[in-house]
């Protein structure tokens, strides 16, 4: 499953916040907390453009709270994320999307009552009669069968063609996940943030999902993933952020970031931190 | 026991403008809850308001076509300031907010510092002689055959109440086979994915609402015109209960159901009356055993009863494709 690097050649220097040659997404001094709970406290970090870049660290890290502050599910206390170069922290869930950022969910959100060609029928990117007045005006059509073809095409990739029809609320998990991530493809991101993409997956589908991912980057999108599995972040990952207790304390290469003492401290704690050297 | 008597009266309360005025209010609150996942509590409000409207104006001396527009513009106008603070909250506060709402604004109109605009416990009358001006039929004319026969005055507001409802379904079947309607259904199934898709919920919600209150306002004001009485009592929460029950009965999330639910709720409603008012009447140990006060009670009782079985057997309504009703428990 080892997947050469699309930045091997990248010499940075391996130091929590460094700059990268060419960032998409660039965090600064972004802070939540949740009463006491600093939740999030990240001074400096950047991910490189069209990698996949996985965010790791133990339980209770603020991964997930990262997610949500990137793509405006919450909002932070203070500091800003720019996207391209245009600010994506503070502003609504829906905007984020719209600027090109599109999020999957932990728990997979599929609209079950809804087809599955209809999920992916929703996300589209264009269409005039999303809208109150498209929709009494009509002359939608057009649009539709543009949008129909799209979404007919990335259930082909995704191997759900078969259910196009279906209500997303008979899908399976694994293809539930599926159906998330091409749903999100709709929204034409230039980055995308897949929270936990293969958990509780079966492992044969979990390869199916790996390879879909790096499929993503090769389309020229940045990818950023919040997982679990190490075998999954060892195989894929150009570059690998580990947080602890809402702060970045380590980045680099994969096979790197296994050898890191701090790592292997936050994750195992101190004493055999220690006692691995 | 005149069973004919007693089929006759559920037929004709079931084609009657009654019945249509609870069918589009009920298409109204099937685009809010069936449609978009609203839980509007208070959707009598919106009925209460356009009737308002309407007697307000044409009392203050404007035309009676002023007073329809008044009314449902105020309905749609109720469904913005209603929205606004409380659609941004979870579902549970929206509903516990519009039930409030709702009975809020029916007391207020029927205090005595209201009085003088809104007629307080006294309502409003007078209003509908410009409606019954227009009637092409000859109020006092029976129409019909055999024992179906309604006056001239009846048959004029079912023409106008379910030409009304038509126009209401298919309005919102346009609505809701476009893109926009997908996207309600969208929010109805998870709000979270849908405004990660891009979509600004929140716009969605509102929109929703107010077309869905603007129509309950129409509804209302055909409540008005047939009673020639505005009384702020007709507008319990109790009759937001029973819109759910019709939607429920016929299918929510469907364009017809709404219609099939209201038709049958009229006719289960008043036939288990006429029949149970007989039954009290005629047959001696039920006339013993019930007052005539509590056999009027009887079809609360068996709607309820209906309801229970429909959830059981039918959760989806009668319209509602199958499974609908359980997928996505997961």
């Amino acid at each position: 499953m080892k997947v050469v690097s699309a930045i091997p050649e990248l010499e940075i220097r391996q130091q929590p916040g460094i700059a990268k040659p060419d960032p998409a997404i660039v965090i600064d001094g972004l802070r939540r907390a949740f009463g006491g709970l600093l939740a999030v406290n990240i001074d400096h970090l950047e991910i490189q453009r069209n990698t996949i870049t996985s965010i790791i660290g133990p339980n209770g890290a603020g991964k997930t709270t990262l997610f949500n502050l990137l793509t405006g599910f919450d909002h932070p206390d203070k500091g800003g994320c720019s996207l391209h170069g245009n600010v994506v922290v503070g502003i609504p869930a829906h905007q984020v999307a719209q600027r090109g950022m599109v999020r999957t969910f932990q728990l997979t959100k599929v609209l079950p009552r809804l087809t599955v060609l209809e999920n992916m029928l929703v996300a589209a990117k264009v269409q005039p009669g999303a809208t109150l007045r498209g929709a009494l005006l009509g002359g939608w059509q057009g649009a539709e069968r543009r949008n129909e073809e799209q979404a007919r095409d990335l259930l082909e990739r995704f191997g759900l063609t078969h259910m196009s029809d279906e209500y997303a609320g008979r899908l399976s998990g694994g293809q539930r996940k599926l159906l998330e991530m091409a749903r999100a493809l709709m929204v034409e991101p230039t980055v995308i943030m897949l929270d936990e993409p293969t958990a509780g997956v079966n492992p044969v589908l979990v390869q199916s999902l790996v390879e879909h991912v790096i499929g993503l980057r090769e389309s020229g999108m940045t990818v950023v993933f919040v997982e679990h599995d190490m075998d999954v972040v060892q195989s894929i990952s150009d570059w690998v952020v580990v947080l602890a207790e809402g702060q970045v304390i380590a980045e680099g290469p994969p096979s790197a970031i296994a050898r890191n003492p701090a790592v292997i401290e936050a994750y195992l704690g101190k004493y055999r931190a220690e006692d691995g050297q | 026991m005149d069973w004919g008597q007693i089929l006759v009266s559920g037929i004709l309360a079931m084609v009657g403008p009654i019945t249509a005025g609870y069918a589009l209010s009920a298409i109204g609150l099937n685009l809010q809850f069936g449609y978009s996942g609203l839980l509007n509590f208070g959707h009598v409000a919106f009925m209460l308001v356009g009737a308002y409207g309407v007697g307000i104006t044409v009392q203050a001396g404007g035309p009676l076509w002023l007073g329809i527009a008044v009314g449902v513009g105020a309905a749609a106008l109720l469904g913005l300031l209603l929205g606004i603070p409380t659609l941004r909250l979870r579902a549970d506060y929206f509903a516990i907010t519009s039930i409030a709402v709702a009975e809020v604004i029916r007391l207020v109109v029927r205090s005595s510092s209201a009085a003088p605009v809104t007629g307080g416990v006294f309502g409003i009358q007078r209003f509908a002689n410009d409606f019954y001006a227009l009637n092409p039929f000859s109020a006092t004319t029976l129409y019909g055959s055999g024992p179906l026969v309604i006056t001239g005055r009846t048959l004029w507001l079912m023409v106008v109440g379910w030409a009304l409802v038509l126009l209401a379904i298919l309005f919102v079947r346009r609505l809701i086979n476009s893109p926009w309607g997908r996207v309600l259904k969208a929010i109805r199934e998870d709000e979270d994915a849908t405004s990660s898709l891009g979509k600004h919920v929140f716009a969605y919600k509102l929109q929703a609402l107010m077309i869905g209150g603007a129509i309950a306002g129409l509804a209302g004001i055909l409540f008005a015109l047939d009673q020639q009485n505005i009384h702020p009592d007709n507008y319990q929460t109790a009759i937001t209960f029973q819109l759910y029950v019709m939607v429920i009965l016929g299918g929510a999330g469907t364009i017809w159901g709404p219609l099939l639910g209201g038709a049958l709720f009229s006719f289960i409603f008043f036939s288990t009356d006429a029949l149970f008012a007989r039954l009290q009447a005629n047959v001696d140990w039920i006339g013993q055993l019930l007052t005539p006060a509590e056999a009027g009670l009887i079809k609360y009782i068996l709607v309820g009863v209906v309801l229970m079985l429909l959830m059981a057997f039918r959760p989806q309504g009668l319209l509602g494709r199958s499974g609908e009703g359980r997928v996505g428990d997961s």
